[in-house]
């Protein structure tokens, strides 16, 4: 293996030698130096992302199997800022008794999962992102069973897996007719082989519905809300942003490269899921009381809007996508890091909780408005940015009726992030949380979330930079 | 930095002051100070800009700032002023400057209060200062939202819901104003090549006509839902009615002002051909608000409810003159959006003190305040004059010229909506002159009202300046009439250009 071929997979290599790390401190370090496991997988991580955004060659590798350019680069970069932050946000739980021995065990899960994702977002043959795609998916099943003593979180890890399964045997069914028919799975093949015939259509169809499992798209997104709250709520964090992101991100490469001839059926797709996602989450979201399910229905209706992003293929499409998952990882882990925060503190995660909150915790309850200000797409925070470039991108090529119903659809969520911040500043409560004050990793992570809420939106070079890495059909 | 961009720039510095503020008693000083401040900047940019005029300077949009802030989408950070914004933003540091004063016993949350309250305030100025759609639309969004928490935590009556209703209401406005915004700016270029949010850019091109007849409407109704558009007013008696008295003053004064505004600078000067076709629309619409809004006023006992439906009769009058385009219609439109601004913030200002005095609003509770509260009545009934159109007062002046202007042409119908409209001053004049007798006049019905204090110090403030303003236009409407009319002529030209009558 040469230096360039390093320097090509330099993300996976590197991921793979730190969970290796973590495999071996496991293995040799004393029982008491275990509790250190935390801190040193996230130094090491921490590295790793910092190294990602060294330059780095562009080029592909197992002819053709793995390609790495600026886009994917960007992509994955982006995902390391969300693990990193999940990593941090995640320090208070797993020093509780209960997770002692488990630690290496979750960052072990949890890069092996990255690793997986970053090989999908790479892949350049349809084999590869199908490898990519298990190995995202069972490690996550096993984290989402992490509380395994809870009735709850083992039925979340067995409704992850299960439903992953199924939705991957729909997804081969689909790439086994597009390989029937195009006789090829490298993207570049496929995309110059595929004509419009009905079984191709088909395949396409079957492919979508694979993938919009993963997204959890409106009608495939039942098995959410379940597993987000029986998780854990760090895993719940992971789930409803990492992991959704990164399937989105492959969506649009795929899309984008190997489907521009389809052009006009998927945008039919598109349009029909992004207004039943958005919709649907946002209905169901308003009745929530657990905040955990409550941020998996908003979850949901986030995905529709992104898909605004995917429907006019353009550059600016792809550009408003990638911006907003970068906006959505700041914002939606800033909300969960409140509720982590919460739950690590009083185990309360209910909504009729936080009544008061802002009396005996102001500042945590500032963060969640904040937070939730930016999901709903309210100035002058970055949600408001990314909303906006996501509407502009479906308006360039003419989806206005589109953007009317996403845009109505915000007022909807807005309704619902309001009950919160209602809760929190108006309502009063006889037993409110009382105060209390965080641990630094705690703390550290939300302050990097509230600078990523409102620098984001502000500093356009953020935006420039993804676009100048974006491409459209 | 520009003189414009330093109306957001102080208020901002005023937040993070308060919130630097560990001794709570030393916010209101610091408000008033930043808010003070703000009031003399906006003398020094009126002064600014009428000797920029007598100069000789005729530019369309004057200090104009311009930089350059998402390059990809050709979005700026623009800023620029003629004659209209510098009134609406006087306008705005007046009101805000009597709202400090006027919510001087806050005690609940006050840092919070003051905080949320001049953020409001930053977002009229930020959006009155554009002349960006983008930034525009920005600063109009950040205005609406602190509402909800002013109205939820510090209202009264059935406060959540009002919030909560304002809230969406407005946003479902944004919505619909999101979508137009999108609109004109991907017909803003013939060709395609140079798209803009710049207004002054925008207006020189004329967008297709069939885009023009799906965005103007959704633009016009964005903001009109903001000005009270019938039937999409009904945020605001509950909003009205529900919000301490400074955010309520700031609500009706200004706040309502951006749809106005709004209307007339992005609807109706980059769309004028569609505006013109689908006037008659709106124009019934707004005619309906006029004089339902009256009868409503009339109907109510609560006496913040009384003044929102008024604040609906009169708003839509804005908007009513605003669509009858030409030019005395307009410039009435604009002294009335000033006019009724000041006044409806001295209306609110009363209220509010009145109530801090009598613990209720309802009209048939109260009676011969004249003789207890002199001060406080006789303002009221300087209000309630100014509001009744009296010579002499602001009132007069902006809605004579509305009328004129828009009796002005020949056709039928619009001589028919003209007198339908006119009909609202007199029923104004009734529940105005009603509330005057009830309240003020006549013996002392409730002993316990011998014994009220009358004005303070703080609340004399609030109350004189915005008389003092009221005053002013109404005896001197000339410079501000001036002042406004030269900036109308490029909107005028755009009109007369189709539709010579």
């Amino acid at each position: 293996m040469s230096l360039g071929t390093f320097l090509i997979m330099r993300h996976e290599l590197l991921l793979i030698a730190a969970a290796l790390l973590v495999l071996i401190a496991e293995i040799f370090w004393n029982p008491d130096r275990k509790r250190s496991i935390s801190l040193f997988s996230i130094i090491l991580f921490g590295i790793i992302t910092i190294v990602g955004f060294l330059p780095s060659p562009a080029g592909s590798l197992f002819g053709g199997m793995f390609i790495n350019t600026g886009t994917t680069l960007l992509m994955k970069n982006i995902l390391n800022i969300g693990v990193l932050l999940v990593f941090i946000q995640s320090v208070t739980w797993l020093k509780k008794e209960e997770n002692s021995e488990k630690i290496s065990e979750y960052f072990l899960l949890l890069i092996s999962t990255l690793v997986g994702m970053d090989f999908m977002i790479s892949a350049g043959h349809f084999l590869m992102f199908y490898i990519g795609i298990e190995l995202a998916t069972i490690p996550i099943a096993a984290l989402a069973a992490f509380d395994r003593y809870k009735n709850k979180s083992a039925e979340a890890g067995i409704k992850l897996i299960l439903s992953s399964a199924l939705s991957s045997g729909i997804l081969l069914y689909g790439l086994s007719m597009i390989y029937g028919t195009t006789g090829t799975l490298y993207f570049s093949e496929v995309a110059t082989h595929f004509g419009n015939t009905n079984l191709q259509i088909l395949g396409f169809i079957f492919f979508f519905a694979g993938m919009a499992f993963k997204i959890s798209i409106v009608p495939f997104h039942l098995w959410t809300a379940d597993v987000y709250e029986g998780s854990p709520v760090n895993i719940t964090s992971y789930l409803s942003v990492i992991s959704k992101g990164a399937a989105l991100f492959i969506l649009l490469i795929i899309l984008f490269t190997v489907f521009p001839i389809i052009i006009a059926t998927w945008q039919k797709t598109i349009f029909v899921t992004s207004v039943l996602t958005m919709t649907i989450g946002n209905l169901f979201a308003i009745r929530q009381q657990n905040l955990k399910r409550f941020l998996a229905f908003s979850s949901i209706s986030q995905a529709g809007y992104i898909l605004l992003g995917f429907i006019g293929g353009n550059q600016l499409g792809m550009t408003s996508v990638i911006y907003y998952v970068l906006v959505y990882i700041f914002s939606n882990l800033g909300a969960f890091g409140v509720v982590i925060a919460i739950s690590n503190a009083t185990g309360k995660e209910n909504m009729d909780d936080y009544n008061g909150l802002y009396h005996t915790n102001p500042k945590l309850s500032l963060i969640m408005t904040l937070a939730l200000f930016s999901l709903a797409g309210i100035p002058p925070v970055a949600g408001f940015f990314g909303k906006f470039f996501l509407f502009t991108a479906a308006a360039q090529k003419g989806f206005y009726l589109l953007v009317l119903i996403a845009v109505l659809n915000t007022i909807i969520s807005l309704f619902y992030y309001l009950l919160v911040v209602k809760a929190m500043f108006i309502n009063k409560s006889e037993k409110p949380i009382e105060k209390f004050s965080s641990d630094f990793p705690t703390r550290f992570a939300l302050g990097i979330c509230v600078a990523g809420i409102v620098v984001t939106g502000f500093a356009s070079i953020i935006f420039e930079v993804i676009r100048n890495l974006s491409f459209g059909v | 930095m520009d003189i414009l961009s330093l109306f957001v720039v102080i208020p901002v510095l005023t937040i993070t002051a308060i919130l630097l503020l560990k001794d709570t008693r030393q916010v209101r000083l610091v408000s008033a100070f930043g808010m003070g401040l703000q009031l003399l900047m906006a003398a020094i940019l009126v002064f600014l800009y009428l000797t920029a005029r007598h100069a000789g300077n005729s530019d369309e949009m004057l200090f104009v700032k311009d930089y350059l802030w998402f390059k990809s989408l050709n979005i700026h950070y623009a800023v620029g002023v003629d004659g209209i914004s510098v009134a609406m933003i006087a306008l705005t540091s007046l009101v805000v400057f009597a709202g400090i004063f006027a919510s001087w016993e806050v005690e609940l949350l006050r840092k919070e209060f003051f905080v949320s309250l001049i953020l409001l305030a930053t977002g009229v100025f930020g959006f009155f200062i554009s002349i960006d759609l983008f930034t525009m639309f920005l600063f109009y969004e950040l205005a609406v939202i602190p509402m909800y928490l002013l109205i939820g935590i510090w209202g009264t009556g059935p406060k959540e819901y009002s919030a909560m209703k304002l809230t969406l209401m407005l946003m479902g406005g944004s919505a619909l104003l999101l979508v137009g915004l999108l609109g004109i700016y991907f017909n803003s270029s013939p060709d395609g090549t140079r798209l803009s949010f710049n207004i002054l850019e925008i207006s020189k091109v004329v967008i297709p006509l069939p885009a023009q007849r799906i965005f103007f409407p959704l633009t016009f109704v964005g903001f009109g839902v903001l000005g009270a558009l019938f039937p999409f007013h009904t945020w605001s008696p509950d909003g009205h009615a529900s919000a301490p008295t400074a955010v309520s003053m700031l609500h009706a004064g200004v706040l309502m002002k951006l749809g106005g505004y709004g209307a007339f600078r992005v609807a109706i000067f980059l769309m004028p051909e569609a505006a013109h076709e689908l006037s008659w629309i709106f124009i019934i619409l707004t005619s309906i608000s006029v004089v339902y809004g009256a009868f409503g006023a009339l109907a109510q006992k609560d006496l913040k409810y009384i003044n929102a439906y008024s604040s609906v009769s009169h708003c839509g009058l804005v908007l009513f003159a605003v669509l009858m385009m030409n030019q005395t219609a307009m410039n009435g439109a604009i002294i009335q959006m000033i006019s009724h601004g000041l006044m409806t913030a001295l209306f609110f200002a009363l209220i509010g003190m009145l109530y801090g005095r009598t613990h209720t609003r309802m009209i048939n509770e109260m009676g011969g305040l004249m003789k207890v509260i002199p001060f406080l009545s006789v303002c009221y009934v300087i209000a309630g004059l100014a509001s009744l159109g009296l010579p002499g007062l602001s009132g007069f002046v902006a809605e004579m010229t509305i009328f004129v202007g828009a009796f002005q042409h020949p056709e039928l119908f619009y001589r028919i909506v003209t007198i339908l409209a006119v009909s609202s001053i007199v029923i104004t004049a009734v529940y105005i002159l009603r509330v005057v007798a009830i309240l003020l006049l006549g013996p002392t019905t409730n002993e316990h009202f011998e014994h009220l204090t009358d004005a303070k110090w703080f609340e004399k403030i609030s109350v004189v300046t915005l008389i003092g303003s009221v005053a002013a236009i109404g005896l001197a409407p000339y410079w501000l009439s001036t002042m406004i009319g030269t900036s109308l002529h490029p909107v005028i030209e755009k009109i007369i250009a189709l539709n010579p009558f």
